[in-house]
């Protein structure tokens, strides 16, 4: 992997350290993202998993939306469950205002609280082979439906759990939190050296 | 205890995503919704905040499940609640309730002097309150899934979360430049499992989310304990026993998330009107401290 690309992760709350710590795993370099002037210089950036209500307030707290927004029009993009919420077309609470890049409507929390959040291996179709993924759900959103450009990758429980559509890379669970390298290099690959 | 099990780190997996943030104690749903407009993560559900508690004595207890339905229902954001320390029946009540996370709590009085609760046996994720590395192990090894300072709840006063920060963060980087046999002494001191020890040796950090909590008052207050290492921070009677709690729960919100940016911290203390008026922790007298439970 290219020691010369820059990842950023959204750090304005939310599981921002586990992402970084992955990146830096993979020999990229990572920064923490909390403002417009950091997002200079960027190949590419990683919403994480967090609040999806709190994510939303502080980006337009800090005037954030409008560098964001553009960003994610270009460059490799991904976002993790509240991340993933961020780049929907619509969701299911108005308290949230996503970016709109990925053609999907998401339910917040869907599969209940805290006491039914679980973890499952699942099976992901990452450039034609059959990946073994260890995907953590936690308080996880749910893909309602979704539009025909966006391509999906992984079904849990005949759901789409992983997807994309053109730069925008979304997973309803979470990878960085176990030492599983596989999606973080296949969004490194795939979005972040494609849209560079 | 084993913390590479599934269903722990599913527990943790929660702790990580509140992370930056801010955690509000809350009495009600309008407390509760006004922490969630000012960008709060989670909300705690009390009877009462901790001043009260310290202001009005008697037995503190955990609240009422009609109040914690009505935050519950109030808010998206995850929803906290505090059991005794040890009152493994109350805890029961809390998963039943289908709370987000139990904070097993010094500022309630405990209602075991030896025990705390056996953490492994709940599906919910526990965070428990330390002054050391010591407590904050034997927490860990009792299956809590992150760990915040104890402080002295309901002060005001941000000295003691002050001092059991810098009294982990100091024990936890002495262990890094340990050898082996000094690791086997270190457990023993610390009266925690040898696993633990070594495993913070290695990391120089606690192996689950470590936040602050405890007398948190301002957005410098917040500031503060971010840049001493804490990863997000509680805030008890602070916000809503100061004068205009919207503005400063925002305003301290917006300290967490720019804790590195001095400017950003001063434009949010801008006009906050009064902060609680609180106590200095050192004129408290040793009987009545929160923190020694």
């Amino acid at each position: 992997m290219s020691s010369k690309l820059v990842v950023g992760v959204l750090a304005l709350q939310g599981d921002f350290e586990r992402h970084l710590f992955r990146l830096n795993a993979l020999g990229v370099g990572g920064r923490e993202i909390r403002s417009c002037e950091d997002i200079e210089g960027l190949d590419g950036l990683i919403i994480p998993g967090g609040e999806s209500t709190t994510m939303s307030l502080l980006i337009d707290r800090f005037e954030m939306r409008g560098c964001l927004s553009q960003f994610c029009r270009q460059k490799g993009v991904w976002g993790t469950c509240a991340g993933m919420i961020m780049l929907a077309r619509e969701i299911d609470d108005e308290r949230v205002k996503p970016f709109g890049v990925i053609d999907i409507f998401v339910s917040r929390n869907s599969y209940g609280r805290q006491v039914h959040s679980f973890f499952a291996d699942i099976e992901a179709n990452l450039n034609g082979q059959i990946k073994r993924l260890k995907a953590s759900f936690i308080r996880a959103p749910l893909i309602l439906n979704y539009g025909s450009n966006v391509i999906v990758l992984a079904e849990y429980n005949h759901s789409p759990v992983l997807l994309y559509q053109n730069n925008c890379l979304a997973s309803s669970f979470h990878t960085e939190l176990d030492d599983d390298l596989t999606l973080t290099k296949y969004f490194l690959e795939n979005f972040v050296l494609v849209y560079k | 205890m084993n913390l590479e099990d599934k269903d722990y780190k599913i527990r943790v997996g929660l702790a990580e995503m509140l992370k930056g943030g801010v955690i509000m104690d809350v009495v009600s749903a309008d407390q509760a919704k006004i922490a969630e407009q000012s960008g709060a993560c989670a909300v705690m559900a009390l009877e009462r905040v901790p001043a009260d508690i310290r202001a009005e004595g008697g037995v503190a207890r955990m609240a009422d499940p009609s109040i914690i339905e009505a935050i519950k229902k109030a808010v998206s954001i995850p929803v906290m609640a505090k059991c005794r320390i040890g009152h493994f029946a109350e805890a029961e009540i809390l998963e039943a309730l289908e709370v987000d996370f139990i904070d097993e709590s010094e500022v309630l009085t405990p209602a075991d002097n030896q025990y705390h609760i056996d953490k492994w046996k709940f599906k919910i994720p526990f965070v428990c309150g330390c002054r050391n590395l010591g407590e904050a192990l034997r927490r860990i090894s009792e299956g809590a899934a992150m760990i915040r300072t104890k402080g002295e709840a309901g002060t005001g006063d941000v000295s003691e979360a002050v001092r059991h920060l810098r009294e982990i963060n100091s024990a936890m980087k002495r262990l890094t430049v340990m050898s082996d046999d000094e690791l086997f002494g270190s457990a023993k001191e610390l009266a925690s499992p040898i696993e633990l020890v070594r495993m913070v040796a290695r990391l120089g950090k606690l192996p689950v989310p470590n936040f602050a909590a405890g007398g948190v008052a301002t957005p410098a207050d917040a500031a503060l304990v971010m840049k001493l290492g804490a990863e997000a921070v509680f805030v008890g009677s602070g916000i809503f026993k100061s004068s205009n709690p919207e503005k400063r729960a925002r305003a301290i919100v917006t300290a967490v998330a720019q804790f590195r940016n001095p400017k950003a911290v001063a434009d949010a203390s801008r006009g906050l009107g009064e902060a609680m008026k609180g106590t200095s922790a050192a004129s408290i007298p040793q009987e009545n401290l929160l923190q020694v439970r």
